[in-house]
């Protein structure tokens, strides 16, 4: 601790443009080495690291479909046996699910919404790096469990009684249930600290009509996971003290009730799905903008969509109880609030569709992958409007059919986005493009391999394969969809594993990329590739949607911000007029201990519920450690 | 697609083998009511579904395919070509609604159809166990109530209803040719009602994940005439066969009765009378054995017994080591069991 | 990228208090994630019960006087928060400190009280599903006093360093200020769940 309290004191007005740059470097940099590395707080590196290890875990996850589709091959497959298949494939769902789709997004939005609105860091840096350190833990945990053949094997929605006290003995239900705890806990951190950069740190001007159509993505996902992810927290953790100390929640003899587990992660699961999914809408909408030329058609019904989207969210969760009997009258609420989200969502094609009529499209690597999202995803979505009808979904529920729905959703949806978004700001992640020739090869390998595999499996549903069957008897005409589609998934893998290539090979050797390597109109691209460490020398000034269409080479900025403490600027929630010059806090190593401290209750609380008093204890130290302050300019006003 | 049931119920599975490429557990080989219903609905609304695609793709290539030109600088709106822009994604949006609006009603009506079936002329309890199910007749008057398991016998043209209870963790019923399915849910009692018009059997599986030997959870449902399904059901309710003249069968039951088996299965007519295991009172008269997994045989029979957990990793019977002659002497008096 | 300076900035505070700043729309955030929770809680009381023949199941209502006592107590010490609040807007040290001291006590009598509601709910966690949801109700509660205690604490050993004078800090005593807010009407719905939807 510093003996005297410093305050900040040069002002960037006071110096000319490389020592305001080498100042900025000196007061955001982080420290070379193990060290720095353990206690940055800045959002990109953070970021960047979040986006690569939800990408592993996007490669692992895949793998383990590989296996799946091998396993399925043929009848009587002997290569995996029940036990295994059962953790394979809610490792493989709940991987996918809890360890890429969401953080993944997530990252890109820890890594592009602070550039997009004009900021210098996000909002709670160090909870940013606790998040991260948390969802590294939380898979962690899951794969080292699986590897000790203690990975659940519940499925990746865990339904009692099959994951209660009674019928899953052992630990595996408990590391499913903490797992979902360790990654929403990162995910409700990423949540808040989004929504107050969005509120509270965008670029001077920055009304909310100029908000970044990912921006809003970004925001109103936020609000999603701030009001779902509190449902499954709910219900792991009633599973767990069910699991632990015996109370009843869903134990039908004791006035329990089974279904309770289902409204309450369905509550949760249905918004999750468009968690993952409307960040990559938001994807889409930037991405067709800048390769049709144009600015997006239709900003308002986009953004009202996106909000529309994330309301109906919550009025759907039953259609994933279609077949527990409910009260028909019921159902035909949720038949028709499921089809409903079909307007938002058709509103949005239609905007897309508008804007590509009226653009001149550019034909690069990153619209390929819009294009072929617009494919599937409306095969996907439209299979979902299917399976939203009632009597419709009875034949198909829980069979191939929904297992090709949500795939159609989430690859198409949800990944072929992500994928346009990652060749369309690698440049700006590393300096360097991809190969737009490995790039196509990509694309073409992904989207027939994708269609071949997944396809087939609406006829394997309809003719009467259920899915999480580990082997299906020969006597059923099932084989030969199956082999098609476990041979096309080979394609798939392959058209990742060019992906993957094209990633490693053009980070360490791609052409250099410049700024603006697209001419892209948002605040990201007025800053170096990849920006510096304060992402701007100066806070832009924006007045238009587009600031880098609007006077071509040219940015308007503001100065008056201190260089020798961290500092951004706070502005009002509507009009973005500037409010005060707030701190933001400087690297630091206490989160890193918080989420060690927390990792180790939480593994510790699936063995006794003691360690949550005694686990507490270190994690309020370490947290008294983060927030007590060190004396530096950051620290006090 | 007409699967008579013959007396040699022994010889059906092979039938179903030989009887070629269609499909007994298919939505779209519908053969009850309920699930002709179904497909009528799949079928319109895949067909109005595939059409949307095929617009919405049509828009998407001409848009691409427009103007086509190099790369170029950020393009000037045209305001009067965004307002009818404007137009037509409102009434793209407006045809949506009514499309959808199209699809619940529709969907409404279906379940109405299916759901007002008039009269119930049987009501079967239905109880899911991890991995088989047990099936109970109930009849106003008990005595002339059965049980059975993983085969349901129905009369053809009449409503039957099922009363489906999880009876440890969620199940789900599902035949795909007669109905749609319906969850088995520990706690509550569900209900559906099955009608085939025509003699056939239709085999059936559990749809929701259930553990292990989820995937090994068949089932039959086997239509019968009104007469033969009288028939069948007189002889259901008859205690088991007593072959007590051929030395071998008496020899398996005794060992069946010596052994545990009887503590888990129940043969009526014997003082076995466990209940965790399925009803093997006329064992040897159903199809299938272990649900679904083999044709039963008595080869298939002494397989099973001899090692149920290689056959069906998981499962909840136990290996009860016999020896050959043991097994033998069981194997006969499980074939017995007609 | 030529950069044209069109604002200045320089003009604007060092820091910013109530809703124009980060740490309060924050402590906003999470208090919206917090009351999600308790809501969901609650609908879950209220699900169970809506399935039970009788409610309570097989036990007797709580006992009225302890939670009476705890709402009293939660409801009264909103006042000297307030005036908490208030002080530290007025950047007004001596009695801040003095306000903070008293909000810790009102922070540990509540844990004390609790320990008496607990013993008088007339049910155990692992007998049936209401004492399950009732226990589960009360300890969540139970935790969001703890760490708002623990807070209050570190904030009030802070306040008496060289650190305390400092408009940063008065925002902290007012965001802990707000957050105990929520602490106490987060209660009062649970307090009615508990205690008098068991009685009707
Ligand atoms: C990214 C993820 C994502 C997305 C976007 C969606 C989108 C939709 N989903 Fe899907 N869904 C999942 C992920 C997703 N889903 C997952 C993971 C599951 C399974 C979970 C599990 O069981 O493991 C699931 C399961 C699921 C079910 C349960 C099925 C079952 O278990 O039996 C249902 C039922 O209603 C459903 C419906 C819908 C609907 C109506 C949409 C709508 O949002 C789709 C709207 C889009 C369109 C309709 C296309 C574009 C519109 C137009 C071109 C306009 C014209 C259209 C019309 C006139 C109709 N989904
Ligand atoms: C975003 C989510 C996501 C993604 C991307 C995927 C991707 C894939 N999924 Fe999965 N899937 C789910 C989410 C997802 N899935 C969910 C939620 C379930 C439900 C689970 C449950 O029921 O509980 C499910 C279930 C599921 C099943 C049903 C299992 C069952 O019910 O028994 C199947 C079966 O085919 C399947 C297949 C695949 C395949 C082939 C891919 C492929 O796209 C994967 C391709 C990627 C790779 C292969 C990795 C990269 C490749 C390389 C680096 C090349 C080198 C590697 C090899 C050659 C092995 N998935
Ligand atoms: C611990 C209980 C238990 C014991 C002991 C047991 N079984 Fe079983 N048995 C079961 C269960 C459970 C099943 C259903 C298995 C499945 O299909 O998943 C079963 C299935 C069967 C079946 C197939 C029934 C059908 O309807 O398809 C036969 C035949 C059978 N057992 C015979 C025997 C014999 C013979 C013995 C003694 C040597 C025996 N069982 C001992 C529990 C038991
Ligand atoms: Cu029973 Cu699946
Ligand atoms: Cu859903």
């Amino acid at each position: 601790m510093t003996d005297t309290i410093r305050r900040a004191q040069i002002l960037d007005t006071e110096l000319k443009r490389p020592e305001l740059t080498s100042q900025l470097e000196e007061t955001w940099k982080t420290e070379r080495g193990l060290w720095g590395a353990l206690s940055t707080v800045d959002h990109k590196i953070i970021g960047r690291r979040y986006i690569t290890t939800a990408f592993v875990f996007l490669l692992l996850g895949g793998v383990l479909a590989m296996l799946i589709r091998l396993q399925l091959a043929g009848p009587e497959g002997r290569l995996i046996g029940p036990d295994r298949y059962n953790q394979i494939f809610t490792m493989h769902g709940a991987n996918m699910m809890f360890l890429f789709a969401v953080p993944v997004m997530e990252a890109m939005g820890v890594y592009l919404v602070p550039l997009m609105v004009g900021t210098r860091n996000i909002a709670f840096p160090r909870l940013n790096a606790f998040s991260y350190w948390m969802f590294l833990a939380g898979g962690l945990v899951l794969w080292i469990s699986f590897a000790l053949d203690m990975g659940p094997d519940v499925g990746w929605f865990a339904y009692v009684p099959l994951s209660g006290p009674q019928y899953a003995p052992g630990k595996r239900a408990d590391i499913w249930a903490q797992m979902i705890t360790f990654t929403e806990v990162a995910a409700l951190a990423v949540a808040v600290e989004i929504v107050v950069t969005v509120f509270k740190q965008r670029a001077p001007g920055m009304s909310l009509d100029r908000i970044p159509l990912f921006v809003w993505a970004m925001l109103v996902t936020s609000f999603v996971v701030i009001m779902a992810m509190p449902a499954i927290m709910v219900a792991s953790t009633s599973l767990i003290l069910d699991r632990l100390v015996g109370t009843h929640f869903f134990n039908p003899a004791e006035g329990g009730d089974v279904l309770l587990w289902q409204h309450l992660f369905w509550f949760f699961g249905h918004p999750e799905v468009y968690i993952i999914f409307i960040p990559a809408v938001g994807m889409v909408s930037t991405l067709v903008a800048t390769f049709s030329r144009r600015p997006v058609f239709g900003y308002l019904p986009l953004v009202v969509a996106l909000i529309g989207t994330g309301i109906l969210a919550f009025g759907l969760w039953v259609h994933h109880m279609f077949t527990t009997g409910l009260p028909r009258l019921g159902e035909s609420f949720f038949t028709a609030s499921s089809m409903a989200i079909a307007i938002p969502s058709g509103v949005q094609i239609f905007c897309w569709i508008a804007t590509l009529w009226e653009g001149r499209p550019v034909f690069k690597t990153p619209l390929l992958f819009v294009i072929g999202f617009i494919v599937t995803f409306v095969i996907g979505g439209l299979t979902g409007v299917m399976v939203a009808s009632v009597p419709f979904d009875t034949q198909v529920h829980d069979t191939y059919f929904v297992v090709a729905h949500f795939h159609y959703v989430l690859i198409g949806g949800a990944v072929f986005p992500l994928l346009g978004a990652v060749y369309y700001w690698f440049p700006k992640f590393t300096g360097r493009m991809m190969s737009e020739r490995l790039g196509r090869w990509a694309f073409w390998l992904i989207f027939t391999g994708f269609h071949a595999t997944f396809f087939p499996m609406h006829i394997l549903g309809l003719e009467g394969m259920p899915r999480r069957v580990y082997t299906y008897q020969p006597d059923l005409p099932w084989h030969g969809l199956n082999l098609f589609a476990s041979a096309s998934a080979i394609i798939l893998a392959a058209g990742f594993f060019v992906f993957f290539i094209d990633v490693v090979m053009s980070a360490r050797s791609g052409n250099p990329a410049g700024d603006n390597p697209w001419d892209a109109p948002t605040l990201e691209w007025a800053t170096s590739s990849p920006p510096p460490a304060y992402n701007f020398a100066q806070i832009p000034v924006v007045s238009s949607a587009n600031p880098l269409w609007e006077q071509p080479g040219a940015l308007n900025v503001a100065n008056g911000l201190h260089t020798d403490r961290r500092e951004v600027v706070v502005t009002t929630i509507t009009t973005a007029e500037p409010q005060a010059r707030e701190s933001s806090p400087q690297n630091c190593i206490w989160p890193l201990w918080t989420a060690i401290a927390t990792s180790v209750m939480l593994v510790w609380s699936i063995f006794s519920p003691w360690a949550v008093v005694w686990g507490s204890i270190p994690i309020a130290i370490t947290l008294i450690g983060w927030f007590w302050p060190k004396g530096t300019p950051e620290d006090e006003a | 697609m007409k699967r008579r049931i013959g007396t040699a119920r022994l010889g059906l599975p092979l039938l179903l083998l030989l009887g070629g490429c269609d499909n007994w557990q298919s939505a779209l080989e519908a053969r009850g009511a309920s699930a002709i219903s179904l497909k009528h609905l799949i079928i319109l609304i895949v067909a109005v579904c595939s059409v949307i695609w095929m617009l919405v793709m049509i828009a998407m290539i001409h848009a691409l395919w427009r103007r086509r030109t190099a790369w170029r600088a950020p393009l000037d709106l045209v305001p009067p070509r965004e307002r009818r822009l404007g137009w037509i994604v409102s009434i793209c949006t407006g045809l949506t609604a009514v499309i959808i609006l199209g699809f619940t009603v529709a969907s409404f009506f279906t379940t109405r159809d299916i759901s007002v079936a008039g009269q119930d002329d049987l009501t079967i309890r239905i109880g899911g166990l991890q991995w088989w199910w047990s099936v109970e007749y109930l009849d106003p008057d008990p005595s002339a109530g059965f049980v059975s398991a993983n085969e349901i016998h129905i009369p053809t043209g009449r409503n039957v209803r099922l009363l489906l209870q999880g009876d440890d963790v969620i199940h789900s019923f599902w035949v795909p040719s007669l109905a749609g399915k319906q969850d088995l849910i520990p706690g509550r009692t569900n209900e559906i009602t099955i009608r085939a018009e025509r003699p056939g059997a239709y085999r059936g599986q559990c749809a929701e994940f259930c553990g292990l030997q989820h995937a090994h959870m068949g089932f039959l449902v086997t239509a019968d005439t009104p007469e033969d399904f009288a028939r069948w059901a007189r002889a259901q309710r008859a205690p088991a066969a007593n072959s007590a003249d051929d030395e071998e069968i008496a020899a398996g039951r005794d060992v069946f009765m010596r052994k545990p088996c009887a503590g888990c299965h129940s043969i009526r007519g014997t003082q076995a009378t466990g209940t965790s295991g399925p009803d093997l009172t006329h064992l040897a008269s159903r199809a299938f054995i272990a649900a679904g997994l083999l044709p039963t045989s008595r080869g298939a029979l002494a397989a099973w017994v001899a090692d149920p957990q290689t056959l069906k990793p998981g499962n909840n019977m136990p290996l009860v080591p016999l020896t050959p002659d043991e097994l033998r002497a069981m194997s006969a008096y499980l074939a017995s069991l007609k | 990228m030529k950069e044209r300076v069109v604002l200045d900035l320089s003009k604007l505070p060092l820091h910013a208090l109530g809703p124009a700043s980060v740490t309060w729309w924050g402590t906003l955030g999470f208090m919206l994630i917090e009351g999600t929770g308790f809501a969901l809680v609650i609908a879950v009381y209220l699900y169970l019960m809506s399935l039970a023949p009788i409610w309570p199941l097989n036990a007797q209502p709580p006992n009225l006087l302890a939670g009476t006592v705890m709402t009293v107590v939660l409801i009264a010490s909103v006042v000297p928060n307030i005036m908490l609040s208030r002080w530290a807007e007025h950047q007004d040290l001596r009695k801040v400190r003095i306000g903070m001291v008293v909000m810790s006590v009102l922070g540990i009598v509540p844990l004390i009280i609790r320990v008496f509601e607990f013993a008088t709910l007339n049910i155990k966690w692992d007998s049936n599903a209401y004492g399950s949801v009732v226990w589960t109700l009360l300890g969540l509660h139970t935790t969001h006093i703890i760490t708002d205690l623990i807070d209050t604490l570190v904030l009030t050993a802070l306040m008496f360093t060289r650190h305390g004078d400092n408009l940063r800090r008065y925002g902290d005593v007012q965001d802990n200020a707000m957050y105990w807010n929520f602490v106490v009407a987060a209660w009062l719905p649970i307090y009615g769940c508990i205690y008098w939807l068991a009685r009707i």
